[in-house]
Order: C-alpha cells, then structure tokens, then sequence
C-alpha cells in the first residue's frame, strides 16, 4: 500500500514538473526549452502506446515506429494536400485540422497493427521482435522509395495544422495541446490496465497458458492490445510530424522502434508514468550531453546497461518500488 | 450407468517413433472419480494435454457432454467446464491468491474485452474469491503474490482457481505432487466431497491417495491401456501388479 502511494505521488510529481518547467520558460522567454517539453510529451505518448504492448502485454515490438511514422505521414500528406488545394485519393480533400488528423492516424495506424499483430502475434519472443522489425523495415524502405511525398528527402509542413482555439505556432500553445494529450493517454492507460481486460492481459503476460486454462484466449486479447497500442503511437507520431513541421522515412526506421524500447526500460516497465520518466531521461541526456560530445548516446548505453542490471524496474521501480497488483 | 461427462474414444498421438497414446478410449461419468495412473512416461501427461487441448490428437476423437471438441482450443474448453489444475504449479507469478482466482471467475462471468471498471474492488469477483479462498484454508494468504506461496500453499490455489471455474468435470493433475502426508490427508477429504460437484478425472501418482480416493482406476503403460476398473480389480491383477505397482501392493 504504502509503494502504491509512493508510485502516486511520484507520477503527480512528474506531471507537475513536465508542465511547471516549459511555463517557467514561457515566463523566461525561452521557447527552445518549450520545444524540448514538446518533445518529451509527444515520445512519452508514443512510448504509452508502447507500454501498453510491451509493459501490459509482454509483446517486444520492435517495429513501433512504423506506426509512429505512419501517424507523421498522415499529418504531413493531409498538411501537404490541404495546403495544395488537391485531393488526397478519391476526391478526398487533405486538412489541416489537428483533430481530424488524429483520428486519421489513428485509423490507419490501428488498421496496420491489426494486420501485423495477427500476422506476428502467432509467433513469441525473438520471432515476434524480429518479424515487427520486418514489417517496420519494409514500410521504411517504401517511404524511402516512394517520390510523392518526397521519398528520402521527407515532406515538410510549412504551417503547423490547427487545433480550435488555439495559435499552434507559437510553441506555448503547442505544448499544451500535446500535454493534454498525453494526460488524456495516460488515463486511458490507468483505466484499461485497471480493468478486466488490463487483468487479462497482464496474466497472459505472465502465464498464457494459465490464461487459456480459465478460458481467456491469448490471441484475441493480445490482438486489441497491441491495436489499441499502434493506435496511442499513431496519433503521436501526427503530433511529432507538427513538431518538426517535417516528415521522413526515419521516423519509420528501427533506431526510432528502439528509441521507444529505451524510454520504457529506462522509465519502468509497464509502469504508468515509466514512458514519461523515461521520454524526459533521454531528451535530457541528448540536451545535456549532446552538447558536451557527439558520443552522447555510448554514455546513454552505459545508464541503459545499469538499468537493466541493477534496477529492472526503471526510474520509477527505483523511487517508487516494485509494481504490485493486490 | 449414467451419461458420461466425458468420453475419450480410440486416441492415437505419436511423437516420431514413439507412440505416447496408443488408442486410448475412457469415460469419466457423474459422481465418481477415476483415476489414471502408470509409470513415469506412460503417457499419461500426452494424455492430459489431448484432453486439455494442449495438443491435438492424431486421431480419435474427444466427447465432452455429448459434443466433439477434439478441435476446440484450450480456452474455448475452458469456457465449456473444462477445469483443469496443472502437474506443476502454474500461476499467475505477480497477482495475490486472490486475483489469481479472481481472475478466473471474470473468465467464468464475462469475455475479456471490458475495458472501463476497475477490477480490483469488483464485489462480484472479490466476494466469491475469498468464499472460495476460504473453502480450501488459503483465506489468511489471499493477498499474498502466488509466486511468493509455499509449494503446498501453491497446490491449494492450484485447485482454488480450478473451483472457480465452476467446472462441469476436473482434470487435476497431480494436485498432491510435493505434499506433506498431513498436506496429502486434508486434500483426498476435499476431493472425495468435491467429487459430488463435479466429478474428477485424476492423475495422480502417490498409490495410497488413488486407492483411498478413486471408484474407477484406469493403467496405462507406454500409451496403452493395460487395466481398467475398480480399485480391487487393479489390485489384484496380475499384469497390472507386473508392469507397474511391483512390491507396493503387497506391503
């Protein structure tokens, strides 16, 4: 009892540093500070999504990013046709509304986690990374190869898609929008690892063959999570494209599959707010000692090695305790 | 006799060369238990897995209340009333006594795609888990991870969660493998009353719990059946007493 407390307070911490740091710099007028915010909100969202495959149900997707970057190239084709006054296909207009946007990447996203989770999911352990890593691959290299939406030189989007209300140039504005949306995610994550299906799914991890003695197919549950979990990383990758106002195949390529690994060991597995921790650790570092040297990310590997060896449970398992389900 | 619960009739599994259910045919009726014991690799694990649905038989087929489900998978038995414990031990490692048996019983109610009540205070699952908890004396260790259970302890939410199936007929596995004779003595009193509920299809390797607990015994020897019938007629046959129970009859 007294660790779940512990986790709580923790996670409120969290939240409340991650939105009082970037309003200390809109105060300071310094808006690369916001930008970094951003920028951890929206790969701590990606990583929820990640969490929920990977920390709930124990499937290690290596090919995340696919949905990521499909989610971008959903904001930036949309962007690019809206801003061209063409159609996207079939007389379809392109948009640049954020919210419309969203739900296209997460259709779309969901669609293609739905065909490569019951491709994949019929296969365990190091097949499974493996044959996402395929799918995330082979996805690359065709928007590598695809010259409509500028192949490997990416798509840039020229004005930042509009959310109501809001001037989602100004990085202020953004940030808002993305941190509401990773709360908004995060309680989603909370509510479905709270309920029966997060029960389910968290026992096949755990035990698939004890799952199916009680009658709960492990297929069937492990498909929707992992839909439900493309989707999360979908509507991520959308926001990210209006972050950088840019879009390229290596938001599909496998160092960003294993970039939202890293964000979930560091933070803490299956842990609610273990992306955020873990999102916030690596733009720190990049930040921090990226700018001392450009082998930042051996230093990154070394804390990723001592994490795994010494505290399995990640930042949070570190200051809040090992994860008990009473 | 009445209607058997359930009826295995001429299973055939080969590995290779190696014929681990050799045209196996059983019943399992209301109100008994029937026992199904032979030496180590007799095939009577192969045997449990057909039955479980684990693996699927090379042919012969598997009647469970008048329906074939030689082809269902092991959830969809499951939800039939299927219960079944296993030879080792397995849990869920992470969740309490409680949730381990909580979770059955939200397999029993529901399909698993609910998404928005929260499990952990759902009174119709906290309830009859500790109703159940109770009944097999684990009621003081409910909150207590499985993984963090004693061996016995483990064997008896092993059964707990196979009760909250609420199963048409149990395929216990073992159940007192590694228990102490006091351990061993509390579990054939439970399972002789348990028997009225559903009957027991038991694979069980400790003789004096068998002969004490079974109506019907089944032997099997390299996959084959070599004996079948009440505890006196296995007692006293003489291929049976040769190719398995050897000196342990007599003393």
């Amino acid at each position: 009892m007294r660790e779940m407390r512990r986790e709580h307070m923790l996670n409120v911490l969290l939240a409340v540093a991650l939105f009082a740091v970037p309003l200390w710099a809109y105060f300071a007028s310094e808006p690369f500070v916001i930008t970094l915010a951003t920028r951890v909100a929206i790969l701590a969202m990606a990583g929820v999504g990640l969490n929920l495959a990977l920390g709930l149900g124990g499937m290690v997707s290596f090919g995340h990013a696919v949905f990521f970057g499909l989610g971008g190239y959903c904001a930036g084709v949309l962007a690019h046709h809206a801003f061209s006054g063409t159609p996207v296909l079939m007389g379809l207009p392109g948009t640049n509304q954020m919210l419309v946007i969203w739900l296209v990447a997460m259709l779309t996203s969901g669609l293609l986690a739905l065909v490569i989770g019951a491709l994949s999911l019929r296969t365990s352990g190091i097949f499974f990374i493996m044959i996402t890593l395929a799918f995330a691959q082979m996805f690359f290299y065709f928007a590598l190869s695809w010259p409509a939406y500028g192949g490997e030189d990416g798509l840039p989007i020229f004005v930042r898609n509009q959310f109501p209300g809001l001037n989602t140039m100004r990085p202020w504005e953004l940030f808002v929008v993305a941190y509401g949306l990773l709360m908004l995610v995060l309680a989603l994550f909370a509510v479905i690892r709270a309920s029966r299906f997060g029960a389910a799914l968290m026992a096949i991890r755990q035990n698939p063959d004890r799952a199916a003695a009680v009658g709960i197919s492990p297929f069937g549950v492990k498909l929707v999570a992992f839909v439900i979990s493309g989707m999360i990383t979908g509507m991520a990758g959308a926001m990210m494209a209006d972050l950088t106002r840019f879009v390229s195949p290596a938001m599909m390529a496998w160092q960003m599959s294993g970039e939202l690994i890293v964000i979930i060991i560091l933070g803490g597995t299956g842990r609610l707010f273990g992306p955020v921790a873990g999102a916030a650790i690596l733009v720190g570092f990049e930040v921090i000692f990226g700018g001392m040297t450009e082998h930042w990310k051996f230093w990154l590997g070394l804390v990723l090695l001592a994490v795994v060896l010494f505290a399995r449970g990640g930042f949070v398992g570190l200051l809040a305790g090992r994860d008990r389900h009473g | 006799m009445a209607e058997p619960v359930l009826e295995l009739s001429h299973l055939n599994k080969a590995f290779g060369a190696l014929k681990a259910t050799d045209d196996v045919s059983l019943t399992l009726v209301p109100g008994e238990i029937h026992a199904l014991i032979g030496p180590n690799g007799a095939g009577k694990t192969t045997l449990m897995a057909q039955i479980s649905g684990k693996y699927a038989p090379d042919s012969g087929s598997i009647r469970f209340r008048g329906q074939d489900i030689t082809r269902l998978s092991v959830a969809q038995r499951a939800r039939l009333g299927l219960g079944r414990s296993f030879q080792i031990s397995s849990l869920i490692p992470e969740y309490s006594a409680r949730r381990n048996v909580m979770l059955a019983l939200q397999a029993r109610q529901s399909h698993p795609y609910r998404f928005l009540m929260p499990v952990r205070h759902d009174r119709s699952l906290t309830g009859p888990a500790t109703e159940i908890l109770t009944r097999v004396g684990l009621e003081g260790r409910a909150s207590v991870p499985s993984a963090e259970l004693s061996h016995g302890e483990r064997r008896l939410l092993e059964i707990a969660v196979a009760l909250a199936l609420n199963p048409v007929c149990f395929l216990l596995d073992e159940p007192m493998a590694g228990m102490g004779t006091e351990g061993v003595g509390t579990l054939v009193t439970f399972l002789k009353a348990l028997k009225e509920q559903a009957p027991i299809l038991l694979v069980e390797h400790d003789m004096d719990a068998v002969f004490r607990l079974a109506d019907r015994i089944t032997v099997l020897v390299y996959g084959r059946i070599i004996a079948s019938g009440s505890v006196d007629d296995i007692r006293n046959d003489p291929e049976v007493r040769r190719a398995y129970l050897g000196d342990e009859v007599d003393t």
